[in-house]
């Protein structure tokens, strides 16, 4: 999978060098790196590898979160060739545990204990349940999601493989790639996708 | 007078703590809590808990100490002469030609500290930002000098070649995306009106926003009864972006703080403030 990632990018650099104008800020682009570079030590989980920039970053860092659209469109594509989807291909799980989830804010920062489990830190983010006021604005209201785009096999699909990389659908979406970095697995996944679309879950009431 | 100001600051601090119970026993209603902290923060303002930390910070200025045994009065310069505190503060992010460096105000005290007075640099960076209910002094020294620019302008010279380029370096910074979550600076405060939970994040790249992200630090902070300062406030979000830890008093921090003051310039500084 990484290898994947790592070739499209290398693929994806050198055409862009050629597609764009050089930009404007690019040497303080170099010189802001180059500070980062010197001035973060590791702490608890968060070590320093965690500075450099994977392809996807990359291309976003470079373009202002704007890459050109086939650039966009061929690292989507290898961002959505990676999804691993469930082996019984059942999509949805138990919307109550998807609710906890979505509830917690917990992973990966330098406090955190490392491993599992990691929180959805939806509600950060997005409005989900009405029964939750303090949620955050950052994405888009999730409220009564299923309601409004159904409960087929489709959907289904897709707000799984959204939770799982978000990337995959929108290169440079500020939403995290929650499976790809393996903060959720396939079973949590499937709660929130539940949390989401079933009819049960209290989005949709 | 003094005296009258900072025993209702203590009447303050101890209905400080009763709020900040009460807020914990109803976590649930945030929007309530919210409510209730921006009452409570009016009712403190002419009461400043802040100004305890400026006393402190006063007595650690004046006093001669470390290894060299000089007082940071006679041999520190902020930007306008040794000694000199009034209106320092609003200028800063400034380039200073003894350290060939831009400097915060926090990086700069601490400077002073370790070239005049003869401390290192790894003491002071070892607990640097207040934790439970124990303050820094390096906090309260900011304090004192934040508190001299009280109602003066923030003014960070960008005509300056040299802060021109850690200001643009900053922007940059606050661009860059990395680590598990794929977040940056501007993940959480790149646009108007958005808000992490109940918590409204400032846009770091508008004037308005950046206002809002320079004013009232350094900040006292209602649980704990700490004061905070505007490099811890840069650490802890690097910690919530999942980066590893920034080394304190490093570039990267004094970049960041030249883009948002800078970004607020003209705006009138109140002192410093009180944070949840
Ligand atoms: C850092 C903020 C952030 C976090 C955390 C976050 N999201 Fe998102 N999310 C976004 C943004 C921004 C968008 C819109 C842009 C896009 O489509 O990528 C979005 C889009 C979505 C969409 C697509 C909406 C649509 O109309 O098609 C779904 C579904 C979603 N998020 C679910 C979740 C779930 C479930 C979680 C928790 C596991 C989560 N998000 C966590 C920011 C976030
Ligand atoms: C994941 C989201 C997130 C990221 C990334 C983030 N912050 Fe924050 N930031 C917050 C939250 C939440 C607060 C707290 C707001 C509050 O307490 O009211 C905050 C507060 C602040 C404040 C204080 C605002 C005030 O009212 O005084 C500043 C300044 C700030 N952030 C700057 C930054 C900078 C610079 C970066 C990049 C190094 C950054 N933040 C990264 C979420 C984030």
């Amino acid at each position: 999978m990484t290898k994947k990632i790592i070739l499209a990018t290398l693929v994806a650099v050198p055409f862009m060098a050629a597609a764009l104008p050089a930009q404007a800020d690019g040497a303080y682009r170099a010189k802001a790196v180059a500070m980062i570079q010197k001035d973060f030590k590791p702490r608890g989980q968060a070590s320093l590898d965690r500075l450099a920039e994977d392809g996807v970053q990359a291309i976003c860092n470079r373009t202002g979160n704007n890459p050109p659209a086939e650039i966009a469109k061929m690292l989507e594509a290898d961002q959505m060739a990676a999804v691993v989807y469930p082996a019984d291909g059942q999509l949805m799980g138990d919307w109550k545990k998807g609710e906890k989830l979505a509830q917690s804010g917990k992973g990966f920062t330098w406090k955190d204990k490392p491993g599992l489990p990691v929180g959805g830190n939806c509600y950060n983010c997005h409005q989900i349940s009405p029964k939750e006021q303090a949620y955050g604005t950052v994405g888009p209201s999730l409220l009564h999601f299923g309601k409004l785009r159904g409960n087929t096999a489709e959907t289904q699909k897709y707000v799984y493989s959204k939770i799982y990389n978000a990337k995959a659908h929108n290169l440079c979406s500020e939403m995290p790639r929650f499976g790809r970095i393996e903060a959720l697995g396939t079973n949590q996944i499937k709660d929130l996708v539940a949390l989401l679309l079933d009819p049960e879950s209290p989005v949709n009431k | 007078m003094r005296k009258f100001r900072i025993m209702s600051a203590l009447c303050a601090l101890t209905s400080a703590g009763v709020f900040a119970a009460h807020v914990q026993a109803q976590e649930v209603d945030h929007a309530k809590a919210d409510a209730e902290f921006a009452k409570f923060r009016a009712e403190m303002e002419d009461s400043n808990p802040a100004e305890l930390f400026e006393l402190k910070g006063e007595e650690l200025w004046k006093a001669k100490r470390g290894p060299n045994n000089v007082s940071l009065a006679e041999s520190c310069d902020l930007g306008l002469g040794v000694g000199k505190l009034d209106g320092a503060y609003v200028l800063m992010p400034r380039y200073f030609k003894d350290a060939d460096a831009v400097m915060d105000a926090e990086r700069r005290v601490v400077w002073c500290m370790t070239e005049k007075q003869g401390f290192k640099f790894d003491d002071i960076a070892k607990k640097p930002f207040a934790s439970g209910n124990y303050t820094p002094e390096i906090t309260s020294l900011v304090t004192y000098v934040a508190g001299h620019s009280r109602n003066k302008q923030f003014a960070v010279n960008l005509k300056d070649p040299k802060v021109r380029e850690i200001y643009e370096t900053g922007k940059e910074i606050a661009n860059y995306r990395a680590g598990p979550y794929d977040f940056s600076c501007n993940t959480c405060h790149g646009s108007d009106g958005k808000r992490i939970r109940m918590q409204n994040l400032p846009n770091i790249g508008s004037k308005e926003g950046a206002t809002k992200s320079v004013m009232g630090w350094p900040g006292y902070r209602m649980t704990g009864g700490v004061m905070l300062t505007h490099q811890w406030r840069m650490n802890d979000c690097f910690r919530q972006q999942r980066f590893p830890e920034p080394k304190y008093a490093s570039d990267t921090i004094t970049a960041l703080l030249t883009y948002m003051t800078a970004n607020a310039n003209g705006v009138m500084y109140k002192g410093p403030g009180i944070k949840r």
